[in-house]
């Protein structure tokens, strides 16, 4: 009698089965399940009790408030608005600013961390101490303080609007804020943007053939005088036909203020200051780390095939040191944008400033207002880190880990 | 800073879930032997703290007398100092029992917050404070100023409207807190500070040289400023409400701190029924027949709250104003003890 040998179930539903229960199969799936119906049921209760206790203390409740009519100002608005618009716009204007303060702060985070590492980093005995004050003073002070240290300190050594610091008469400092020339769009403009696009498309083009050239072929081409014409050559000549892009409104000093002209506030840059001081202490350290992490000998080579310092560094350590600096760099960035909350204490507009303040005070409610904003700071977290996810895989991708 | 509302909201969140809608206030303050009163933070006047760390204040000492009325205690009070934009969370949850931090009765604020304004304790009005060196001498010659505001207050919607109806430009700064709006208003960032009158002249004594800085005329709105309770507790929204309404009162009858003992022994009709040796007016309440001795014994009547805290014998030197007396030229009224 042969005995047949027992067919082993199909592989899918192993894999569903592992996939959904773990090492505990179909058991584990069970559990699984009964803890997620059991999580929603907190969760609903949790909801629906605090929506019944609401309206028994009649309290608002309910997302119609953002149709209402605001009735206050804000200081900066990168969208028009004024004190009639609805709760709707003052969220938008304050995501505008935490936005644009997150944006600028990333980026100048970015460029004074990376220096500083390098400066750490340099066989110059005073510049690397330097960097160590630097990096040890800063990270080591909390945040808030030293954010009223730059707006107080700023606003202090600065005079007032009538004894602003005047450049060219079009630029002027005060303590009201940089107010510089506005520019006012002409008919050459569209043509203008046209080209400049063009130009960088075109340079982004030629720069990926000549490396492609270099790369298979072996071949240098010299492209920079390509990249000048398009930049400038062409914007210029555009120029010359449709004639210029851009007319400039000077300001000009009128009763307690400037009138014209465009202004940066004082609160802005006190605000991008100090979170991207604060946070370029760290991303030194995650630099400085990164690098230390190549191995020393990677230099060496570097510099028996003859490359100088610099370029060893750019071109074989920091490629092998961004795989490790990625990861804790997204956490920074993350930081930096949730730190921007701390703009309240200064008075710039941010999401937190108006809606989570104002906004909230004025209408009381708490729960959903609290809720979008949370809601912001998590969908605003989750991108900046999908994009830097997106990157290091592009890094690791090209080093072929 | 941005951690206090988040925090507030949870713990709104996670109290409203457990407790029930009719809270009996007076029970729980009875139990805990405490009463948990929400102030503003440093103002002087109204709610600051003195040197020896003692609270002081119009609004500190309204929670005195309640405190007072219920346990013969002025000092059983717990206070909780808010910003402007965290009060409302604080009484919603239930973190405090009583909200007394300068807080202008408005009609939103009456019906959408869960919460009822118990009396007025001080009429005010929003003004406008600016350097004496700049010059101007009414609110109208102020386009174009950079303004200095707290967060979360009626302020701002009224400095919204003012500038609008009069066709007036000018550009806002919120601050969370008042000590960082006046900080930025004493550096130069803005030309104006504006809040309520009362606030102005508080404030202006925390400035280095309070004579270089002038309250401009205008009084742009009104500023009812009284206590609040939750919603669903009538019992208790009647005590808050009745503790101003025995210090009004008091001084209609010429009640005050010192001669309240001589004047419990009085034969008038309405004295008796005040201090309880006729009727049980303090029981029907939920309290006892001495409440109202209780309560002046603490702090005095509401002219003598004034004068201690804002008034006359105060650094502010504020005059009564619409706060006297209904009798005497003010709007000071308060229903009868009957």
């Amino acid at each position: 009698m042969t005995t047949e040998p027992r067919k082993p179930p199909p592989q899918y539903v192993l894999r569903v089965k592992r996939a959904l229960g773990g090492q505990a199969g179909w058991t584990g799936l069970a559990v699984q399940i009964l803890f997620a119906a059991v999580l929603a049921w907190v969760t609903y209760e949790i909801v629906a009790n605090a929506r019944a206790n609401l309206e028994t203390q009649r309290i608002a409740s309910g997302f119609g408030f953002l149709k209402n009519t605001a009735g206050f100002d804000v200081s900066q608005n990168l969208i028009s608005y004024t004190g009639s618009d609805t709760y709707t716009r003052v969220f938008l204007v304050g995501l505008l600013n935490t936005l644009l303060v997150s944006g600028i702060g990333i980026v100048f985070a970015t460029i004074i961390g990376f220096s500083i590492a390098l400066c750490r980093l340099s066989p110059n005995w005073l510049v690397s101490r330097l960097g160590e004050i630097y990096v040890e003073i800063v990270r080591n002070l909390p945040l808030l303080f030293q954010l009223l240290f730059w707006y107080l300190a700023v606003l202090a050594a600065l005079p007032g609007p009538r004894q602003s610091i005047n450049l060219f008469n079009a630029f002027f400092l005060s303590n009201r804020g940089l107010v510089i020339p506005r520019p006012i769009g002409q008919v050459g403009l569209d043509p203008f943007l046209v080209a400049v696009a063009i130009g960088i498309l075109g340079s982004l083009l030629l720069r990926g053939y000549a490396r492609r050239a270099l790369f298979q072929r072996g071949q240098a081409i010299r492209i920079w005088p390509y990249v000048l014409g398009l930049l400038i050559g062409l914007p210029t000549v555009t120029m010359l036909i449709f004639g210029v892009p851009l007319t400039f409104e000077l300001p000009q000093l009128k009763g307690f203020n400037f009138s014209g002209g465009s202004r940066v506030i004082p609160e802005l840059v006190a605000l991008v200051v100090a979170l991207s001081t604060y946070t370029a202490a760290f991303i030194a350290e995650i630099v400085r780390a990164g690098i230390l992490s190549v191995h020393k000998g990677q230099m060496e080579a570097g510099s028996s095939l003859g490359l100088s310092r610099g370029d060893t560094l750019r071109l074989i350590v920091m490629p092998q040191a961004m795989r490790v600096i990625v990861p804790p760099l997204t956490n920074q960035y993350l930081n930096l944008t949730k730190n921007s909350s701390l703009a309240v204490a200064i008075g710039y507009p941010d999401l937190v400033s108006v809606f989570a303040g104002t906004t909230l005070s004025q209408t009381g409610q708490a729960i959903e207002i609290i809720a979008i904003t949370m809601g912001v700071y998590l969908v605003l977290s989750l991108i900046t880190s999908a994009v830097m996810s997106v990157y290091g895989w592009r890094i690791n991708r090209s080093l072929g880990a | 800073m941005k951690r206090v509302p988040l925090a507030l909201t949870l713990a709104a969140a996670a109290a409203l879930s457990v407790q029930a809608a009719s809270a009996q206030t007076l029970k729980t303050v009875t139990d805990r032997g405490m009463l948990s009163c929400g102030v503003s933070a440093g103002l002087p006047g109204f709610s600051s703290p003195d040197d020896k760390g003692n609270w002081t204040g119009i609004d500190v000492d309204v929670c005195r007398g309640i405190a007072a009325a219920i346990f013969d205690d002025p000092t059983k009070v717990k206070f909780v100092p808010l910003s402007a934009k965290d009060r409302f969370t604080a009484l919603q949850s239930g973190e405090i029992d009583v909200l007394s931090r300068n807080t202008t009765w408005t009609l939103s604020r009456d019906t959408s917050l869960g919460a009822n304004f118990t009396g007025v304790t001080y009429y005010d009005g929003q003004g406008f404070m600016v350097k004496k060196s700049l010059k101007v001498n009414s609110a109208l010659e102020l386009n174009s100023a950079s303004v200095c505001v707290q967060t979360g207050t009626t302020t701002e919607q009224n400095l919204a409207d003012y500038f609008k109806g009069n066709n007036m430009k000018y550009e806002v700064i919120a601050f969370a807190s008042a000590d960082e709006t006046v900080k930025a208003y004493e550096s130069g960032r803005c030309d104006v500070f504006t809040s309520d009158v009362s606030q102005l002249y508080a404030m202006r004594l925390k400035l280095a040289n309070p004579a270089d800085h002038v309250v401009l005329p205008e009084i742009i709105s009104k500023e009812p400023l009284g206590p609040m309770v939750r919603h669903g507790d009538d019992q208790w929204f009647d005590i808050v409400k009745w503790v101003l309404f025995a210090q009004i009162n008091a001084e209609e009858m010429g009640v005050t701190q010192k001669n309240v003992d001589e004047m419990a022994k009085s034969d008038k009709p309405d004295l008796k029924r005040a201090f309880g040796t006729d009727g049980n007016l303090g029981e029907q309440l939920g309290l006892t027949k001495d409440w109202f001795a209780r309560i002046i014994k603490a702090v005095g009547n509401y002219g003598e709250m004034f004068d201690r805290n804002v008034g006359a014998g105060s650094k502010l030197q504020i005059a009564r104003g619409l706060n006297q007396l209904w009798n005497k030229g003010g709007i000071q009224y308060a229903p009868p003890i009957r």
